[in-house]
């Protein structure tokens, strides 16, 4: 007997589904209505701005302004979309990659140079957004100075930002002023250190040198050791 | 004194008592807020997840999650490797669905250099992100009968899971952690055989999930218990950042994989991105039901059209990544996961910023179990659907 075809309910209350493609993708149009957007109510508080052709679009905001540029950004622009927010500290690591012999004097390069729209001081927040409906986002950064490592919380803009705010201050000792409950995330309560700050040593490469460094083996042809050996057990003449 | 009176004053009286008693009784009873710890070691944790809840009755009056129980500092991490080194770092992020996390990285240092990848590397990527789906949600579909009590789902999805991991591991060499992509393409070509092979299997898979759609989704039970729970309207989960499935239960139309130019092969196939108007339990999961028969659709379409030729573009041996900033994210199986990646012109990236899909799902935890009664939290948590590693990092 053949097996009763099960009874299926309809999960759907409407159906709501769409094929793909249906979207205008994002011009740079777009682009530069939200720029031109931000300066005309922040002003000079819009401090630069970068718009790489079919890509993406960076801003740098005055930090007193950073809540007010999340605000802007949700309501005017509709991004609505919350993507992350996080920090970056732009000195050079005095340890390298942890790849020295151990006890080595090594010079390296200490001067502080930040990535797009420039910046002046050593760390910098920076989020990112994006509109559901216009399908592009924006890359909003400001600087933060180092005497006074405090940003304005974006949780009243969104409410994702509170689990972001709480890594970034354990991360990289940065306060948030309004944050309710600035406790850490991933590390134990009494933690010393911020370990995402380059001055923070990661300590499994100072115990024991990295083993990785020793075997690179020159190719053939490059400088280096004899590659005759090589070559004759690899008729095909390839490299591995 | 009168009989009636007597009598009206004897009822009064044992109305009183009966009174006094229940009073007396209610305050036996009367609970004290209590603090109900759900994990570490709790299966619907996927992990080590611990959510501390105050209880009024059986009533979630407060909750929130304690993530850290798995925190590897990749993003410390990635700063003392190499650009190809860190593949194998995020492979283990969402540890399900490994390869999904390899694209994205790969993708943006690859936009850094201004190189992409042949034809034939975008579709085997593309193929193999969408087997990483399967794996991973497949899984979801099974484990989430087990949160609700039904056995059988949890062994159907295994068992058609090994069909997927399979195809994963003759292509990749690897189950679990493939790093199997390359700044420039892939490793290698696919093995002989495996196209026809594929075909099979997305056959299977599209039974097995009609065999959940009869078994779980039409079950009366799962459907009382997931319906109008956990509600998450529209706007809430966009606060939040939750993306995803999670997003499209809520009625988001936004998918990442059609919203975007990427260099991998979507564009090249036709296929529907499912949402549901409703945003409760029911709504996520089913969500992911048709995701899952979707992505079996999409790789069919992709092996009829498989170009011929290389799968590695010429990139140096040793690579340098030019200085800049870059941000890609792709519509992994959990959600939107991106990478933003600075390169000062080195061997390895100064800073990645790792953007998971889980940290967002589940940060909005404390404001969806508020008001919840405890038997709800398991089925609530088990529809966001995270992956520890995923949230931690």
């Amino acid at each position: 007997m053949a097996r009763p075809e099960p009874k299926r309910v309809s999960p759907l209350s409407s159906d709501t589904a769409s094929d793909s493609p249906i979207a205008e993708l994002p011009g740079d149009a777009l682009r530069e209505r939200a720029v031109d957007e931000l300066r005309r109510a922040l002003g000079d508080s819009l401090i630069d701005s970068l718009i790489k052709p079919g890509d993406d679009v960076w801003v740098r905001v005055a930090l007193t302004s950073w809540r007010e540029a999340g605000a802007i950004l949700r309501d005017t622009l509709q991004m609505d979309y919350f993507c992350f927010l996080s920090a970056i500290d732009w000195m050079p690591s005095p340890y390298g990659r942890g790849e020295d012999e151990p006890g080595a004097e090594i010079e390296r390069p200490t001067e502080i140079k930040q990535g797009y729209t420039g910046g002046e001081t050593r760390f910098q927040v920076f989020a990112r957004v994006a509109s559901t409906d216009l399908h592009y986002g924006i890359t909003i950064k400001a600087d933060v100075p180092e005497d006074d490592l405090v940003v304005p919380s974006w949780i009243s803009n969104y409410a994702g930002a509170n689990w972001h705010e709480r890594e970034c201050h354990e991360m990289f000792g940065i306060g948030f002023g309004g944050h309710p409950n600035l406790i850490n995330m991933y590390l134990p309560t009494g933690f010393e250190g911020h370990p995402l700050r380059k001055d923070f040593p990661l300590l499994a490469r100072m115990v024991k040198p990295w083993p990785g460094i020793v075997d690179v083996e020159p190719l053939p042809g490059e400088d280096g050791p004899s590659t005759e050996n090589l070559e004759a057990n690899n008729p095909d003449g390839a490299a591995s | 004194m009168s009989l009636d009176a007597m009598l009206g004053d004897r009822q009064k009286l044992a109305y009183i008592a009966s009174q006094a008693a229940d009073a007396r009784l209610n305050v036996e009873l009367e609970t004290e807020g209590m603090t109900l710890n759900i994990g570490p070691q709790h299966p619907a944790t996927h992990g080590t997840l611990r959510i501390i809840c105050r209880l009024d009755g059986e009533q979630v009056i407060w909750a929130e999650p304690s993530a850290g129980y798995m925190h590897r500092g990749y993003e410390k991490l990635t700063e003392v490797r190499t650009f190809p080194q860190v593949t194998s770092l995020v492979n283990r992020i969402d540890w399900l669905g490994s390869f999904a996390n390899e694209v994205p990285f790969i993708l943006a240092s690859e936009k850094l250099m201004q190189i992409e990848a042949q034809p034939r590397a975008q579709h085997i990527r593309t193929i193999l992100f969408e087997l990483s789906r399967i794996a991973n949600v497949g899984l979801f579909l099974g484990d989430l009968g087990v949160q609700m009590g039904a056995v059988t789902p949890v062994f159907m999805a295994f068992r058609d899971r090994e069909y997927v991991l399979n195809l994963i591991e003759s292509a990749t060499g690897g189950r679990f952690h493939p790093n199997f992509d390359r700044i420039g393409g892939l490793k290698d070509d696919l093995p002989k055989g495996w196209i026809e092979e594929t075909r099979g299997v997305m056959r299977k898979l599209r039974n097995f999930c009609t065999e959940m759609e009869d078994l779980l989704f039409g079950n009366e039970i799962f459907q009382s218990r997931t319906r109008g729970v956990g509600v998450i309207p529209k706007e809430i989960a966009l606060s939040y950042g939750m993306s995803g499935a999670n997003l499209r239960a809520s009625g988001v139309d936004y998918d990442l994989r059609r919203d975007q130019v990427l260099p991998m092969a979507w564009d090249k196939t036709k296929f529907t991105v499912w949402t549901h108007p409703d945003g409760d339990s029911f709504a996520r999961c089913w969500v992911r039901l048709m995701e899952t028969r979707e992505s079996t659709l999409i790789v069919d379409q992709l092996l009829d059209t498989m170009p011929a030729g290389p799968v590695m573009a010429k990139v140096p041996r040793i690579i340098k990544v030019p200085e800049g900033e870059a941000w890609v994210s792709t519509e992994n199986p959990l959600g939107e996961m991106g990478y933003y990646v600075v390169s000062k012109g080195d061997l390895g990236p100064f800073r990645v910023k790792i953007r998971s899909a889980s940290f967002n799902n589940i940060s909005i935890v404390p404001w969806v179990l508020r008001g919840v009664y405890v038997p709800d939290i398991i089925t609530i948590l088990a529809s966001l659907y995270f992956i520890l590693g995923d949230i931690d990092r």
